[in-house]
């Protein structure tokens, strides 16, 4: 279920050069999992702008985004009071109920912030949480303070090596050799191919597409997968790793 | 609203307790909308576009953010005619129990004949559209529907596999829009649909590279709204068949506007997408846009400028 409603802006802060984290203040209770999305509408442009979820409690939402494009740049730009159209709780979002002691969250660039909520979730039914962040170098770093102090196993890796192991995610798993059971992951399409080329257990895998409405409605994002057709906005973004055509 | 404005409309007999009516492919089999309202205040619902054999469509990214508007070249994915009988009807009629307009597209005149015969025997289906105008599909879709041999051939098809009242959606992408409405008029179709999205591309200037997997695909929004009019004013002049207008449509006032230029019912498109709340928005402003404009019957304005 979901729902269209104002949400207001209570912060909007820069975390390193073109990476902005917003909190929204509004209605939340149409957000049910980690790993669901916003979709937002911002004057002048004709289409929502879909913004993962990074958390969330009962009345802020907050939300992490780089600055890419048309959208993202304006936004960057929104003072605090600004009153923004959101579609919201859109997505089915990661499975916490899946059966695992030791799950690994691997995030790469601004596909880290869903993870956010979803350590928090997982440490929360007692499970020993592993985090994986990959990003170029050490300037694009950012929350991993955040996730230090939920109290996750964290390791990161910076594609230059300025911080963290050297290379990229799945480098960083083999290195320090995390045990994990499961795995949940978000990030470039590179990384979540590397990844479960690397990792034999099961796991679920968070995707983007271009979108058109966000709801499930124009099938402006869809793809193949084993399951047959899936819309990456509703039937998605997270998929089982087993159902991916790669 | 102390007046009582009448809002409802007369398409070949079918009646419509208002004139608004989805686009076909913004609106799937109603399900999504119906989350976020009571689909039931529609006029009508115009599903999504269905051919004979399942399709998946164009490779992604097929959206594309432009000026006033979007680019989508989605392809006509669709499950098939026969997965649309069993399942996606059925599962519309629970949560709508209005009857509904059904969209067919071919590859051939045989499919799309097929297709007709097929949906015709829906009850539900008060109306067929038939699709000669699809930009995103090669071989198929807008080539029938630019040349007026072409479209003709497949109203008679069409035509003669149903007894339902079958409205041609043309496309935009043509020099003289009147010479191929007529001659599908004088091929037997009921009514005209118009307009389809106009052809166009979208650029990345940073990777030097079109948005759009397949490079082109169909503009629409509230940019081709002036071209929607023209074409519905140009048509319903030359043709004495009624009119749907489809194009651009945002606002109430738009619909006024198009039932002035001469359509009897108006599709939204793109407007759904963007606000899913689009329509019911747009039913609940006519009648004070009615009162505005001094309109007690919305089926009076049809046509009324000269």
């Amino acid at each position: 279920m979901y729902k269209k409603d104002i949400y207001k802006v209570i912060s909007n802060l820069p975390l390193t050069k073109d990476v902005y984290r917003m909190v929204l203040e509004g209605d939340t209770k149409w957000i049910t999992r980690p790993g669901q999305f916003v979709n937002i509408e911002l004057e002048g442009l004709y289409l929502r702008r879909p913004i993962s979820i990074s958390d969330w409690d009962e009345r802020t939402i907050t939300i992490i985004y780089k600055v890419v494009g048309r959208g993202t740049s304006l936004m960057s730009k929104m003072a605090e009071g600004v009153k923004l159209d959101l579609l919201t709780g859109l997505g089915n979002g990661f499975d916490t109920s899946v059966e695992s002691e030791r799950p690994l969250l691997v995030g790469g660039g601004v596909g880290v912030p869903p993870l956010y909520r979803l350590a928090k979730d997982l440490l929360a039914q007692g499970k020993k949480v592993s985090v994986v962040l990959g990003f170029n170098t050490s300037s694009e770093i950012f929350y991993a303070d955040e996730f230090k102090a939920l109290g996750v196993d964290l390791h990161i890796s910076t594609v230059d090596g300025s911080r963290g192991v050297k290379g990229f995610v799945t480098d960083a798993i083999r290195e320090a050799a995390i045990e994990f059971d499961y795995f949940y992951s978000c990030g470039p399409l590179p990384m979540l191919k590397a990844l479960c080329g690397c990792c034999e257990v099961s796991g679920e895998l968070s995707f983007e597409e271009r979108m058109g409405c966000g709801f499930g409605a124009c099938m402006g994002c869809s793809c193949k997968t084993l399951a047959g057709n899936k819309r990456i906005c509703k039937d998605g973004p997270v998929m089982k790793r087993e159902e991916i055509i790669w | 609203m102390a007046k009582n404005f009448d809002l409802s409309v007369e398409l070949c007999g079918v009646k419509l307790d208002n004139p608004i009516i989805p686009a076909s492919g913004t609106f799937g089999f109603g399900r999504e909308h119906n989350e976020f309202y009571d689909i039931n205040i529609l006029g009508s619902i115009s599903v999504k576009g269905t051919t004979r054999e399942a399709r998946f469509g164009n490779p992604t990214p097929r959206i594309a953010e432009c000026r006033a508007g979007m680019i989508n070249s989605v392809g006509l994915q669709n499950p098939g005619v026969d997965a649309v009988v069993e399942h996606e009807l059925p599962e519309l009629r629970k949560i709508f129990r209005k009857p509904i307009v059904a969209n067919i597209s071919g590859f051939s005149i045989d499919e799309y004949a097929e297709c007709c015969e097929k949906i015709d025997k829906q009850e539900q289906v008060a109306i067929i559209e038939v699709n000669v105008s699809c930009p995103n599909v090669h071989n198929g879709g807008m080539s029938f529907g630019t040349d007026p041999k072409m479209a003709a051939e497949v109203t008679r098809a069409v035509k003669a596999v149903t007894t339902k009242p079958v409205f041609i959606k043309l496309s935009p992408n043509v020099t003289d829009i009147v010479a191929i409405a007529k001659a599908c008029e004088e091929a037997g179709a009921d009514g005209i649909c118009l307009i389809n999205t106009l052809l166009g591309m979208c650029i990345d200037t940073l990777r030097r590279k079109p948005v759009i997997a397949n490079k082109m695909g169909g503009f629409s929004g509230p940019a081709v709204f002036p071209v929607a009019v023209r074409m519905v004013y140009q048509v319903s002049k030359a043709c004495s068949v009624p009119v749907m207008g489809c194009g651009g449509v945002e606002s109430a006032s738009d619909v006024i506007e198009m039932m002035m230029a001469g359509a009897t019912a108006v599709q939204v498109g793109a407007a759904n997408l963007k606000d899913p709340y689009a329509c019911k928005r747009i039913i609940e402003d006519l009648p004070q846009e009615m009162e505005r404009l001094g309109i007690e019957r919305l089926s009076d304005i049809i046509g009324v400028v000269e």
